[in-house]
């Protein structure tokens, strides 16, 4: 257990050093000067121009300014922002937004997902299992754009029960029109998913035996029959997580959460390459270790599954 | 008899239905000006994130131009109907349009206590201007004498100040340029020309964080990035334009959607721009509340004259004929649902030096002399037309009633192309590496025909996307910036504008609306040809 952990560790030196390279590239690659762009419509004055490119490194060979950029990483230096200010900061303003709405919507998807997931895989066929069944797939075909408009103008603007946008950050009432809207779609895929799985694993052999044992019902499904199915939702769970945390960038924009989907659409349009990287840097991160937590909850789930 | 007797009815029903519906809908808006004020009330505005510290020479965007207007006055500023009024200074002198005498109003004070001097003025242009410190507003001071000194082209400043500012006493300094400039005092209006306190000096991106200006308001509390900035009423400004509410909140925003829900709720309370989706119901949503008026800005296809085909002398005709090819009224009442209005130059109407007909027959719209205008002048390049635009701005509905029209009327294929970003398109357009037209847009610095005419027509101008060079039209321009009086000055500028439509290095299409709406919560909402609201006359209700 202990070598796995740290030969998955040791994995992601790699590919953190790819994935950060690569984006630098790309961002690299983005048509048009963010420094010329600063002048709007009018002309931009060389003077200024060189003075800037070079204040920010622009002018050095791109593996050069890789090489700084990563090598200041280490100092934890994320390096600065066109805005003038410093990258790191523009992390620390956004990323608590993030994880405050990203852990909200994740917890109504496995509360509400999980639940009723079991719920229909236990009354297949009946009256709740296909009205969920609708409902799930009438939430999976509308795009978010749509359904978060729809929410915003209904519950926000028409009938006044919450603040259109997200004015404080702190505030978790406010932030409870974006996270459902954030969660819904995941929701929908976790429903189906549980549902599944519950079905299939009821006609497993290991479960007619607890049930010929005798043990209550409350036993059999909430231990021996939710413990194998959980297995797939988990993995689902666990990359959505890495999905929530790189900001949505349309639910943020249409509830004005000053998150990370926000501060990376804006980099990306000014082509500023070091808030891009310090964005997607710390994304990696995250996804890298929910991907190992997953992975080791398979065998805290299924004891058949050991890793050596 | 019978008939009277029923007519009397329906006389009758129409006085009591109007009655109803007058008792019924009245009440709902309340009437400008009617309700109580509180003096020390604060609104909230729809803003966008200021781009860069809060600097007034490094501030080039509308969000943080917003904060500067504010929080600083310089030393002239213009009234809601584009006049010319002193502020900071007592008086703005001169002769010759070359050498400038000002004098301040003394006592203004900075928001840290700090007195306002000539120096504040001289000292943060000389600091602006010179190279080392980069600052984007530079090229502001191009005209000051002594410039290039401070500011050359390459290698380091050869000086630290400029030679043409020199400093009289704390209440009076002098400004000599190189050249004369008719609308410099109007240019003095610009954010670059504001005064710095010897604070600035000591740390200036501290000062971008939280600056200190001689405004009306001054900040309060630190500035929370990305989701608003709080500014107060300063107790010591010295101004006529003493403000008659208590501050402003500033609430930033990514989407003008999501700010237009919130105006829908009453939770900001001025949105000087209503999103492009809302333009269509904006003025259902929000009846009295909502504001649709001339803007200093326009809309026009320039024309890369420095291609070969293009640049040819004969393809003026093809440029005018595209013109009478597009039918603007209709575009701009349909498409546009009203948010822009048809050009008749380049110059926005209402602007200082405006005058009609600077296009004439060219902006008419006539198919049958825009198929021969084109003829006369040998064809459209490629036969095909494209135009080049960024779809990151409200542009794609313009763009493509534009082509249709050039396609219907003058019988020319067109097609559109759209960039993903502004910098994209720049970026092309600034290198001189389209070889078709493409979108160019003018928002004015300052209100004068001046600069929609000379800053893009002049030759080697900074902003001659065209590549555009016409001796004679130059001439006209140099007479009119050595004119004794404003209002010569301002006709000599229209002939030039007149003289630009014989070669058509772009075609003016339109002028831009602002379209904005207000709360219930506010009243006396007032806004500008720069699209900004009089935020100092705003009225908070009780």
């Amino acid at each position: 257990m202990g070598r796995f952990v740290a030969r998955r560790l040791l994995q992601m030196i790699p590919v953190f050093i790819g994935t950060t390279l690569l984006i630098f590239l790309m961002v690299y690659s983005l048509p048009g000067d963010p420094v010329k762009a600063m002048f709007g419509t009018k002309a931009a004055d060389p003077a200024t121009v060189a003075k800037l490119r070079h204040d920010y490194g622009l002018d050095k060979p791109l593996i050069q300014q890789y090489w700084d950029y990563i090598s200041g990483l280490f100092q934890g230096d994320f390096g600065q922002s066109f805005t003038g200010r410093p990258v790191a900061d523009l992390l620390a303003d956004a990323f608590p937004v993030t994880i405050r709405l990203a852990l909200f919507a994740f917890v109504i998807e496995l509360v509400f997902g999980i639940g009723l997931g079991v719920l229909t895989g236990l009354r297949r066929g009946k009256f709740l299992d296909q009205a969920v069944l609708i409902f799930t797939l009438i939430v999976v075909s509308i795009p978010v754009f749509v359904l978060g408009n729809m929410a915003q103008f209904l519950i926000g603007v028409k009938w006044k029960l919450v603040s259109p946008t997200v004015r404080d950050s702190e505030d978790l009432t406010q932030l409870i029109l974006p996270a459902v809207v954030l969660a819904l779609l995941s929701l929908a895929y976790v429903t189906r998913l549980t549902r599944t799985t519950v079905a299939e694993n009821l006609r497993a052999d290991y479960i007619r035996t607890a049930v010929a044992k005798g043990l209550p019902r409350r036993r059999v499904v909430g231990v021996h029959l939710m413990r194998n199915s959980l297995i797939p939702v988990v993995t689902f769970l666990g990359t959505d997580l890495g999905m929530l945390m790189g900001g949505a960038i349309v639910t943020e924009g249409i509830f004005n959460v000053p998150g990370v989907g926000n501060t990376l659409y804006q980099a990306v349009i000014t082509s500023e390459g070091p808030t891009v990287v310090g964005v997607v840097t710390v994304l990696v991160l995250v996804y890298l270790v929910s991907s190992l937590v997953v992975d080791l909850l398979y065998a805290v789930l299924d004891p058949r599954i050991r890793y050596a | 008899m019978r008939g009277a007797k029923s007519a009397k009815w329906v006389v009758g029903a129409i006085v009591v239905a109007m009655a109803a519906t007058a008792c019924g809908g009245g009440n709902k808006d309340d009437d400008e000006g009617s309700a109580a004020v509180d003096p020390n009330g604060v609104f909230s505005y729809y803003n966008t994130e200021p781009q860069r510290g809060l600097i007034p020479t490094n501030t080039n965007e509308v969000g943080g131009h917003y904060m500067m207007a504010n929080m600083f006055r310089g030393l002239v500023s213009f009234d809601i109907d584009n006049k010319l009024q002193m502020a900071q200074a007592q008086s703005v002198d001169t002769t010759d349009n070359q050498h400038y005498t000002v004098k301040l109003k003394p006592g203004w004070k900075f928001h840290n206590g700090e007195t306002v001097t000539a120096n504040s003025f001289v000292k943060a242009w000389n600091w602006a201007a010179n190279a080392k410190n980069a600052q984007l507003n530079s090229s502001w001071y191009e005209s000051i004498k002594g410039y290039e000194d401070v500011h050359p082209e390459k290698g380091d400043p050869k000086a630290d100040t400029m030679s043409g500012l020199k400093v009289v006493n704390d209440n009076e300094f002098t400004i000599e340029l190189s050249r004369p400039v008719s609308t410099f005092k109007q240019r003095l209006y610009y954010d670059a020309f504001f005064p710095l306190p010897e604070a600035f000096y000591k740390d200036p991106k501290a000062f971008g964080e939280h600056p200190i200006g001689n405004g009306p308001y001054k900040m309060e509390g630190s500035w929370a990035h990305k989701v608003e900035l709080k500014v107060r009423k300063f107790a010591d400004y010295k101004g006529d334009d003493k403000p008659k509410n208590g501050g402003i909140d500033f609430k930033f925003y990514s989407k003008d959607d999501a700010a237009y829900a919130d105006l829908l709720s009453d939770k900001i309370d001025i949105m000087y721009q209503v999103p492009n989706s809302q333009v269509g119901k904006f003025q259902q949503d929000l009846g009295k509340r909502a504001i649709s008026q001339a803007y200093g800005g326009n809309t026009n296809i320039g024309f890369p004259l420095y291609d070969k085909e293009w640049g040819k002398p004969e393809k003026a005709k093809v440029r005018q004929g595209l013109s009478m090819a597009i039918d603007r009224e209709t575009i701009a009442k349909t498409a546009l649902k009203g948010s822009k209005d048809a050009a008749t130059g380049f110059t926005p109407k209402g602007i200082p030096g405006w005058q009609d007909g600077a296009c004439g027959e060219f902006c008419k719209f006539d198919p049958a002399k825009a198929k021969d205008l084109i003829k006369q002048g040998g064809g459209v390049p490629g036969n095909k037309v494209t135009i080049t635009y960024n779809a990151d701005g409200a542009n794609k509905e313009w763009v493509d009633a534009v082509c249709n029209d050039i396609r219907q009327n003058a019988g020319v294929e067109c097609v559109t192309d759209a960039k993903s970003t502004f910098q994209e398109s720049r970026d092309l357009i600034t290198e001189k590496k389209l070889s078709n037209p493409f979108r160019m847009a003018w928002v004015m610095d300052f209100p004068n025909i001046a600069n929609f005419v000379t800053e893009q027509f002049r030759t080697g101008a900074g902003a001659n996307d065209m590549g555009y060079s016409n001796k004679d039209v130059d001439a006209l321009m140099n007479k009119a910036d050595e004119a004794k009086t404003p209002e010569e000055a301002n006709k000599g500028y229209f002939e030039a504008e007149k003289k630009l439509m014989e070669d058509m290095p772009a075609i003016p299409l339109f002028t831009d609306h602002t379209v904005a709406g207000y709360s219930k919560r506010v009243q006396n909402v007032k806004i500008d040809y720069q699209r900004q609201a009089i935020w100092t006359e705003v009225e908070v209700k009780k």
